[in-house]
């Protein structure tokens, strides 16, 4: 049988059984990616030695009847920002080109902890900023339901890693919308935890305030299963809050049987496709169907929050970023003529037009005079969006709506305008803003074929719940089983 | 105020001092916090080399060591305060930024009493702004202009907690300053804070200089503000004060320009010249960028916290002496002295002061001799081989009268040098010497007239001398009898000779 497409609990199932070894799983995935990926872009590296290494390794402990993890020899895809011991770190960034990091993410170290097998770095938005993968130093990421769009981004690569088969997990990270508008044009399931909720440490930084990491797969309980090897305590991040860690799997197979949820007005705006439209009422519809109790709630803040994230975020950015100076590591300039020539000419030749645009924008708004008016201001805001969704999760238990305005756009269609494509993120930064947890599902496709999301929304810590209702809806639909016919 | 230059001001100072805290590990990471020059970047880890994706985590002990000396200094200690992010770029500083502490520093309005005059031990109060907590930055090595492909960068200062300690401008002269610097030292040593070593860079100052101008209608007009940086000695401290004010003086003469007519000037010191120079390319106005460190949370000192380092307080330099000049009846002077020393040294004095029963006999001994020959030595307190328990029962001897001072330092002497012999220097040791060497003063006259009247009797000629009105001749005389009775009073012995040459 092949076992591309497969879900997790059933390539655990045959794992288990020994059926099906984590080697010959490795070598599929690694063959798709050698044989597809040359037309998608995803990947950035592919170590296959050390993958089937790991690979062989978990084999030979299952074989053994030694303690396995709980994703003993599942592939992983990672998203080139997640440190990586050994292994090159780009941030697809030639700034980064050369980048070895010599310590691995906490991330990363608990996944090998669990037994996964990494298949490879996954390309990106340089630094994580933007939303259609195409500003990665290596190319754009092709959507492998139209080799002519956007995956979306900036974990554009994970996305397909897992929309096109290579892989049935993938990590990526989420600051503005990073993971979950990616899903929804590839139709996959992404995942932003709550802020705090997964540790930071290892992945490099862009807006320090609203980063975090999260799971791809091809259903929900896979995501489930990422989610559960990943999240918890970390004292290496300050931010990552000490709480317990429930059993996501434990109740995600039982519906919920009296469940309200919101349904926002101010979501309806004026740039909102009508197919994704279409998808959400009858998406929201099927919760209905399911015995949903369904409640208007208003998000007022909401349509400030666009603005708002594009004041912190490059603020942060500007920031964090500053360190790639070419002095200690990463890309220096040949010719230069002083100390601040060297810092100018090298990260003048290293960094892409987006990063360059969000570093001048950061820099402007933290500099003496502007603080007040921009980044103080923005903080102010923030609170009034976190108070919105306080007020509206006193009401319902969660809020479902659409992940993205519009289903994936061609590659190049807003390259040349910024603010349309930062309105791809209209309802994905909200969350991050106020650091609340967000799943995008698939949950319709368009007239052009392509995939459309479901984004449901939670309070924090309550990424159990949200999964819980992710998985109500998948059981109850069909469309995470479509398949791009480039994979057929 | 001073006269020079035909005109007459005041001198205002204000200075930052920077100190290294005395932790295990650095302020945002395990590494360890040690000097360690000879082996650069070894001390270093993905968070404080400023490497992609690595995040600080605070240092708990060093919030509480600043805390303290927050405490010490009398400052009002934030219950609430947090970090934020100073931006700068420089080859030492691998993240292009310092965490450092904006608007709300751990500790703020507080004050410290210097010593004006240690001879009158006049005091003054110098007012401080804040205290803050930061990171330290690395250190470049060789030349730092940038220029050609070959400079070293070491990174293993880079993130030692430092607590920087900013006074107002309220010192009016580069002896107060120095005086500050050193009530600083005494005080954050005795605590345990900081070594406060100039040379290794763990207590470091800035000083903020300029003067007030006397008009003749009563004003005074201010001079640009001078921030001079490198200070890496007390005496450089002070001498670049004096330079500088000597300077600005010169200056307001020649071009009359006034605070505001030109941009904050940075100037360092040149140790060797002797003068301050200005410093190129760092007079633009920097704009620092600060915002709150997301990386971080906020740092919260509860009353609990407070109380618990409050209790852990020892007592303040000034209190110690204040203290020793009413128990002991020191001087200003002594108790400035022996207080200036450090704690250490003061025990040590009160443990000889308890001993022998006479503080102000202490006070001369250990302000005098011990002082010399522990500095002789190179050695501290605690290294000095006479303990203050054998220097306290010696310096009884002399306070009952039992030997003589003079016999005293034959003893101290003596001890020393057992000690450097390796013979046990202990109480009993006093005694022995004491006998061995016939110290113990004789009292009994006519023992000492015996041995006059065989020295006279083997002196005929230096007695006739004296006779004859050379009373200086009687040196010898002297000598020979105190050679004789160890113990006897060298003036007695004296007069003795005299009054029974006139006798005979």
């Amino acid at each position: 049988m092949t076992t591309r497409f497969a879900s997790v609990d059933e390539l655990l199932r045959q794992l288990d059984e020994g059926t099906l070894t984590s080697t010959e799983l490795t070598e599929s995935c690694l063959s798709l990616i050698r044989d597809h990926d040359s037309q998608t872009n995803a990947f950035l590296r592919s170590d296959a030695d050390a993958a089937l290494q790991q690979a062989a390794a978990v084999d030979a402990d299952r074989k053994a009847g030694r303690p396995v993890g709980p994703l003993a020899g599942i592939p992983v895809a990672l998203k080139d920002v997640l440190c990586t011991k050994g292994t090159p770190t780009t941030c697809g960034s030639r700034m980064l080109e050369n980048f070895v990091p010599p310590y691995d993410a906490t991330v990363v170290r608990r996944l090998r902890d669990a037994g996964c097998v990494f298949v490879g770095k996954t390309n990106m938005d340089e630094f994580a900023m933007g939303s259609s993968n195409e500003n990665s130093a290596f190319g754009p990421v092709r959507n492998p339901w139209n080799l002519q769009c956007s995956p979306g981004g900036s974990s554009g690569g994970s996305a397909v890693a897992v929309a096109a088969g290579y892989s049935p997990l993938a990590v990526g990270s989420d600051t503005g919308g990073s993971i979950r508008q990616p899903a929804s044009f590839c139709g996959v399931v992404g995942m932003k935890p709550t802020y705090g909720r997964v540790s930071r440490y290892g992945l490099v930084a862009y807006a320090s305030s609203l980063d975090q990491i999260g799971p791809f797969a091809g259903d929900v309980r896979g995501a489930a299963r990422l989610l559960q090897a990943m999240a918890g305590h970390d004292p290496a991040d300050s931010t990552s809050v000490d709480q317990p860690v429930p059993d996501f799997l434990a109740e995600i197979d039982q519906p919920f049987s009296s469940l309200t949820i919101g349904s926002v007005p101010e979501y309806y705006i004026e740039g909102l496709d009508d197919d994704v439209r279409e998808a959400t009422e009858k998406a929201i519809d099927v919760f209905r169907s399911l015995g949903a109790t369904v409640r208007d709630v208003s998000l007022p803040h909401a349509r400030y929050a666009v603005a708002t994230y594009y004041v912190i975020g490059p603020a942060e950015a500007s920031s964090n970023l500053a360190r790639y100076d070419g002095i200690h590591y990463g890309h220096r300039a040949d010719d230069f003529e002083n100390m601040i020539d060297l810092y100018a000419a090298s990260r003048g030749e290293a960094f892409g037009a987006e990063v360059k645009r969000r570093i001048m924008i950061g820099t402007y708004t933290l500099s003496a005079g502007y603080y007040d008016a921009y980044y103080l201001k923005a903080l102010k805001v923030r609170r009034l969006i976190r108070q919105d969704f306080d007020a509206a999760f006193g009401e319902v238990d969660l809020i479902v709506g659409p992940v993205v305005p519009t289903p994936a756009f061609g590659i190049g269609e807003l390259i040349n305008d910024p603010l349309a494509m930062y309105l791809s993120d209209y309802y994905t930064i909200p969350l991050n803003l106020a650091g609340l947890p967000g799943i995008s599902i698939p949950a319709g496709q368009a007239a052009s074929g392509l995939p459309i999301g479901l984004q449901l929304i939670g309070p924090a810590f309550e990424e159990a719940r949200l999964l819980r209702a992710a998985r109500m809806f998948e059981t109850a639909t069909d469309w995470h089983s479509l398949r791009p016919a480039f994979a057929q | 105020m001073t006269q020079n230059y035909t005109i007459e001001y005041t001198v205002i100072i204000g200075l930052d001092v920077h100190l290294q805290l005395l932790t295990k590990s650095k302020l945002f990471c395990g590494c360890a916090n040690l000097f360690n020059p000879d082996h650069p970047n070894v001390q270093t880890c993905p968070v404080c080399l400023g490497l992609p994706g690595a995040l600080p985590v605070m240092n708990r002990h060093a919030v509480e060591l600043s805390v303290k000396t927050g405490l010490a200094l009398n400052c009002d200690i934030s219950s609430f305060s947090k970090w934020d992010r100073k931006q700068y770029y420089y080859p030492d500083l691998p993240k292009a930024y310092q965490i450092s502490q904006f608007d709300l520093p751990l500790n703020h309005d507080g004050w410290v009493d210097i010593v004006t005059d240690p001879e009158s031990g006049e005091t003054r109060r110098i007012r401080i702004l804040r205290a803050h907590l930061e990171e330290d930055a690395g250190k470049n090595l060789h030349d730092e202009t940038g220029r050609g492909r070959d400079r070293r960068v070491d990174l293993n200062r880079c993130g030692t907690p430092l607590l920087e300690i900013v006074t107002e401008p309220d010192l009016r002269s580069a002896a107060e300053a120095k005086s500050l610097l050193e009530e600083l030292r005494l005080l954050l040593t005795d605590l345990e804070v900081s070594d406060c070593n100039m040379q290794e860079g763990s207590l470091r100052c800035d000083a903020n200089v300029n003067l007030h101008v006397h008009t003749d209608d009563g004003h005074s007009i201010p001079t640009p503000i001078v921030e001079i940086k490198n200070l890496n000695s007390f005496r450089a401290v002070e001498a670049a004060i004096e330079f500088e004010v000597a300077r600005q003086a010169e200056q307001f003469a020649k071009t009359g320009k006034k605070l505001g007519d030109v941009p904050k000037e940075t100037r360092g010191w040149d140790d060797g010249r002797k003068a301050t120079f200005g410093q190129r390319g760092k007079e633009e106005a920097s704009d620092y960028r600060y915002f709150p460190d997301p990386d971080l949370v906020p740092v919260i000192v509860s009353q609990e916290l407070q109380d618990e380092l409050r209790a852990t307080l020892c007592e303040s330099p000034g209190d110690r002496r204040r203290r020793f000049m009413a128990a002991y009846e020191l001087s200003h002077y002594d108790a400035s002295v022996i207080v200036g020393q450090g704690k250490d040294f003061a025990e040590y004095f009160e443990a000889v002061a308890r001993d022998c029963q006479d503080g102000k006999l202490a006070a001369n001994w250990v302000t005098q001799d011990v002082l010399r020959e522990s500095h002789e030595r190179h050695v501290t307190i605690d290294k000095f081989p006479v303990r203050a328990e054998v220097l306290g029962s010696l310096l009884s001897q002399i306070q009952k009268e039992r030997i003589t001072t003079k016999s005293g330092r034959e003893v101290f002497q003596q001890l020393l040098e057992d000690a450097e012999a390796g013979t046990a220097v202990t109480p009993d040791r006093v005694e022995s010497i004491i006998a061995e060497r016939g110290l113990e003063i004789v009292n009994d006259s006519d023992q000492v007239l015996s041995v006059i009247d065989a020295v006279l009797a083997r002196n005929a000629k230096i007695v006739e001398d004296v006779r004859g009105g050379k009373a200086a001749a009687a040196g010898p005389l002297i000598g020979q009898v105190m050679k004789e009775l160890k113990g006897a009073d060298p003036k007695t012995v004296r007069e003795l000779i005299l009054s029974r040459i006139t006798e005979g």
